[in-house]
């Protein structure tokens, strides 16, 4: 069942083609990952999904609700944890939150039990009663993210949801969107630029670049679509491993003094290679095997490196220093 | 409680947490009209031709500086718009599955709220002055700083709603605020004004507010009560529905 449909959605900034005409389907209940570099047009499909922005054209449904037609029942529908900053600043995690329920329709009898359970998975129990201003970015981070998780909507938004976050806390959350992945039959739409992270989360992922959608499966299809792993071996005599491997490797690419060879399975396939290039007498001077991730797939697909672009702590900083920059008083 | 009014209540009562945690602003916005009120009220008695009773200024102005207090206190409802979408928190109450106009009428009533609290504050410092004021009129005064203010928030909001940062709110401030205080007779009799002024006031709305104030306060106004309630009335609704109008087009 299809929960999330998308058909030529695109949204214009003057020239500029932010999502270009994108359409595709999210499964009722799977982690969805979009994963592209900076500008992508992640954010801006994400908002178009949830209302925040008009497309300039094409449709898209959201449970059953048409984006433009039907905001409300979208709304209904919906949760989202934004990239940039979205708290009240002024009031405590505890009054953001409760703000939140309130909005979302939580029955006030559960209000305080939600809030001091998603409060909890974020490790800011003892931090609760503290108006947000006196907060680091991380823990404002944590506090957004109990946010989206308080009530359970059909369908997440989660537009960047570990950016800033320490490893333990990302752990966390991981295994948080897990959980309402597998106990609540949450769909989660989520965008990022850690390939571990859409690699080990999502059951499918979208790479997207200069707002299209350039390959659509799941993480190991994609990194079996580059034809398997990856063994390279340095020597002085390429050709002959070439004429050696034959019947192992799928493919074969001979540079100067090596030549990488795509197999299936190369943890095994190395200690075959090996044995035959001691018994034909091949001189080997070092052999490696390497897996094929996304970062590998995006690099196929765009002949460009998205770690080179990926977000770290430092961009989060800067995210932030955006937002207060404008904002002081 | 319906859930649309249980929004609407916690909308409302984030304005009241916010401004009673900014102490600082809540005297920043008085210490101008005190000034006014201290100053002018103690050292210009007995200057001329008052309409109000015997001449004492300081009874004729406090209705006036009690309007700005109003007045600026619910503008600035505007500023919070304006400031919730810098800090992004906009963003969270655009996607809420709440109706806006919800929203709106929370965060309205809560800056009307914050603003007749700063006017019952600014009435017992002018008190404290020697002015006085009648208890048994003032649930009749209250009533008519809520309909005031609620009149000015929600020009504040629709403000808010247009202007993307705080500059063009200083424009604001300084080309239609500041000018509709002056304009409004608050601190000086109109019917001693020049022909122009007084045709320009009239398209003051806060002249309006400025007579009604008088009206229950002092028991004295130049224009007859029906006709500035009933421009306030028509001005409070005007207002309401541009502000909310105006804010449910909010794309992010
Ligand atoms: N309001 C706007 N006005 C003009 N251009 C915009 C606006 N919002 C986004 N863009 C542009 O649209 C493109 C896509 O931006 P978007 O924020 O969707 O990227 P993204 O994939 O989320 O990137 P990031 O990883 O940095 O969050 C960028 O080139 C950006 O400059
Ligand atoms: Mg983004």
């Amino acid at each position: 069942m299809d929960i999330i449909e998308l058909s030529g959605l695109t949204k214009k900034f003057g020239p500029l083609v932010a999502v270009d005409s994108v359409s595709l389907k999210i499964r009722e209940g799977e982690i969805f990952g979009l994963l592209g570099p900076n500008g992508a047009g992640k954010t801006t499909a994400i908002s178009m999904l949830v209302t925040m922005k008009k497309p300039t054209s094409g449709s898209a449904c959201v449970n059953g609700f048409d984006i433009v037609k039907e905001p409300d029942g979208v709304r209904r529908s919906i949760g989202i944890v934004f990239q940039d900053p979205s708290l009240d600043e002024e009031l405590t995690a505890y009054e953001n939150l409760e703000l939140h329920a309130a909005m979302y329709g939580i029955e006030r009898k559960d209000r305080r039990d939600r809030i001091l359970e998603v409060v909890r998975i974020v490790e800011l129990e003892d931090r609760i009663n503290d108006i947000v201003k006196t907060f680091s970015g991380g823990m404002r981070r944590r506090l957004e993210i109990a946010r989206g998780l308080l009530h359970y909507p059909k369908i997440l938004f989660l537009d960047e949801p570990t950016i800033g976050l320490d490893p333990q806390t990302r752990k966390h959350v991981w295994d948080y969107i897990k959980t309402l992945k597998v106990e609540h039959g949450i769909t989660i739409v989520m965008t990022t630029h850690y390939m571990e992270e859409a690699d080990s989360l999502c059951d499918r992922v979208a790479i997207i670049d200069n707002g299209k959608i350039i390959a659509l499966d799941t993480p190991d299809a994609l990194k079996d679509s580059l034809g398997g792993d990856i063994i390279i071996v340095r020597t002085p005599e390429p050709r002959k491993i070439e004429e050696a491997v034959k019947g192992i490797a799928r493919k074969t690419k001979i540079d100067d003094g090596s030549i990488s060879l795509s197999v299936a399975q190369a943890d095994k396939k190395i200690l075959k290679i090996m044995d035959i290039a001691r018994e034909r007498k091949i001189e080997v001077q070092a052999i490696s095997m390497h897996k094929p991730t996304l970062d590998d797939v995006f690099l196929h697909y765009t002949g460009r490196n998205i770690r080179e672009e990926a977000v770290s702590g430092k961009d989060a900083m800067r995210i932030r220093h955006n937002a207060w920059a404008g904002g002081r008083r | 409680m319906n859930h649309e009014l249980t929004a609407l209540y916690f909308m409302w009562k984030r304005e009241l947490i916010r401004f009673t945690r900014s102490k600082s602003r809540v005297v920043g916005s008085l210490a101008m009209p005190f000034f006014f009120m201290a100053i002018l009220g103690t050292s210009m008695n007995g200057i001329g031709s008052l309409p109000a009773g015997d001449g004492n200024y300081l009874e004729f102005i406090m209705p006036g500086i009690l309007a700005m207090v109003l007045l600026f206190g619910s503008v600035f409802t505007g500023v919070i718009v304006i400031m919730d979408r810098q800090f992004g928190f906009l963003k969270e109450t655009l996607v809420a599955p709440v109706s806006r106009t919800c929203i709106v009428l929370g965060k309205s009533l809560g800056g009307a709220t914050t603003a007749v609290l700063q006017g019952l504050m600014m009435m017992g410092l002018a008190v404290a002055l020697g002015a006085s004021v009648d208890l048994a009129g003032l649930p009749v005064v209250i009533a008519l700083m809520a309909l005031i203010s609620m009149a000015f928030v929600a020009l504040g909001v629709a403000i808010g709603s247009v202007l993307e940062d705080m500059h063009g709110f200083q424009l604001i401030m300084n080309f239609l605020v500041m000018p509709m205080f002056f304009l409004s007779g608050a601190l000086f009799p109109l019917s001693s004004a020049p022909e122009i002024v007084r045709m320009v006031s009239y398209i003051d709305p806060l002249t309006y507010a400025v007579e009604a104030m008088r009206f229950f306060l002092v028991g004295h106004s130049t224009m007859p009560i029906e006709i500035s309630l009933g421009v306030l009335v028509l001005f409070f609704a005007a207002t309401t529905t541009i502000s909310t109008y105006l804010f449910n087009r909010i794309e992010s």
